[in-house]
């Protein structure tokens, strides 16, 4: 996993899976540069993530509820649209800022599912 | 109709979770399932799995998981069987947000209900939890998604 950092910003690119097997790894470099760096903006960059579970949203999750009472933010980039249904499912998208890819906006499923 | 069959068990280790996944997907592939639907395979698989390392077997890996997959042209039946801790109020932990660890969603029933089209827990306390999913194919009233 690639990660860029700009002031206080921490970007992460994901890649490939993200599930029991490495999420704590995850968290737990997340949370090193959250308190060693002063990190208070995430953004995730989901662009060649290729599956992500339950363990994987609770670690996002699980920083969004560590950032918020220092005053930082989440924000998540370029969900591919095999992941669309569990990002919904899994209620992130109510509390975090998802900005979509520029390429896919014309995407009719990507805002969709509205009945 | 031509039913095929497969077990497998294995240890109750993290890196298993995307074997046991992979394997519920190239049997799914096999299948001509449309790739959305292979991806909630693989969830409803990796959930199951996964509760039962972390929640049955308290991250001890010196035990094991057993996965077993029926499928057949209509459906796909997928069980996940351990002989952990055992579940005391199944209603209860199929809730949403029903976890004991803040980092976790408490959603790995959610996830197993939505994407597949049956879900059965069976478990006893101290003894090992069944979870039997199904999903069947060609739905004549397909989703909305």
């Amino acid at each position: 996993m690639r990660k860029k950092i700009e002031r206080q910003t921490l970007h992460l690119f994901l890649q490939g899976e993200l599930d029991m097997n490495n999420a704590n790894d995850l968290k737990a470099a997340i949370d090193n540069d959250i308190e060693k760096r002063g990190i208070r903006t995430i953004v995730f960059h989901m662009d060649d993530l290729k599956f992500i579970d339950s363990s994987g949203l609770g670690v996002i999750l699980g920083r969004y509820k560590k950032l918020v009472p220092l005053g930082g933010k989440i924000q998540i980039q370029n969900v591919p649209a095999h992941l669309y249904k569990i990002m919904e499912l899994s209620g992130l998208p109510k509390i975090i800022e998802f900005i979509p890819d520029k390429n896919l906006q014309k995407d009719p499923n990507l805002k969709g599912e509205k009945k | 109709m031509r039913v095929n069959k497969l077990s497998l068990t294995f240890s109750s280790l993290p890196e298993n979770v995307s074997i046991a996944r992979t394997l519920v997907s190239t049997l799914g592939a096999q299948l001509d399932l449309p790739i959305n639907e292979l991806e909630e395979l693989k969830v409803a698989v990796s959930e199951a799995v996964t509760n039962s390392i972390i929640h049955g077997y308290n991250n001890d890996p010196n035990n094991f998981v057993t996965l077993e997959i029926e499928s057949s042209s209509e459906k796909i039946q997928i069980q996940v069987i351990d002989h952990g801790c055992g579940i005391p109020d199944i209603k209860q932990a199929m809730q949403a947000s029903f976890s004991t660890d803040p980092d976790r969603m408490g959603l790995g029933f959610i996830f197993m209900q939505s994407f597949m089209d049956e879900l059965h827990v069976e478990s006893t306390v101290n003894s090992g939890t069944k979870v039997t999913m199904t999903k069947y194919f060609n739905h004549s009233n397909p989703s909305s998604h």
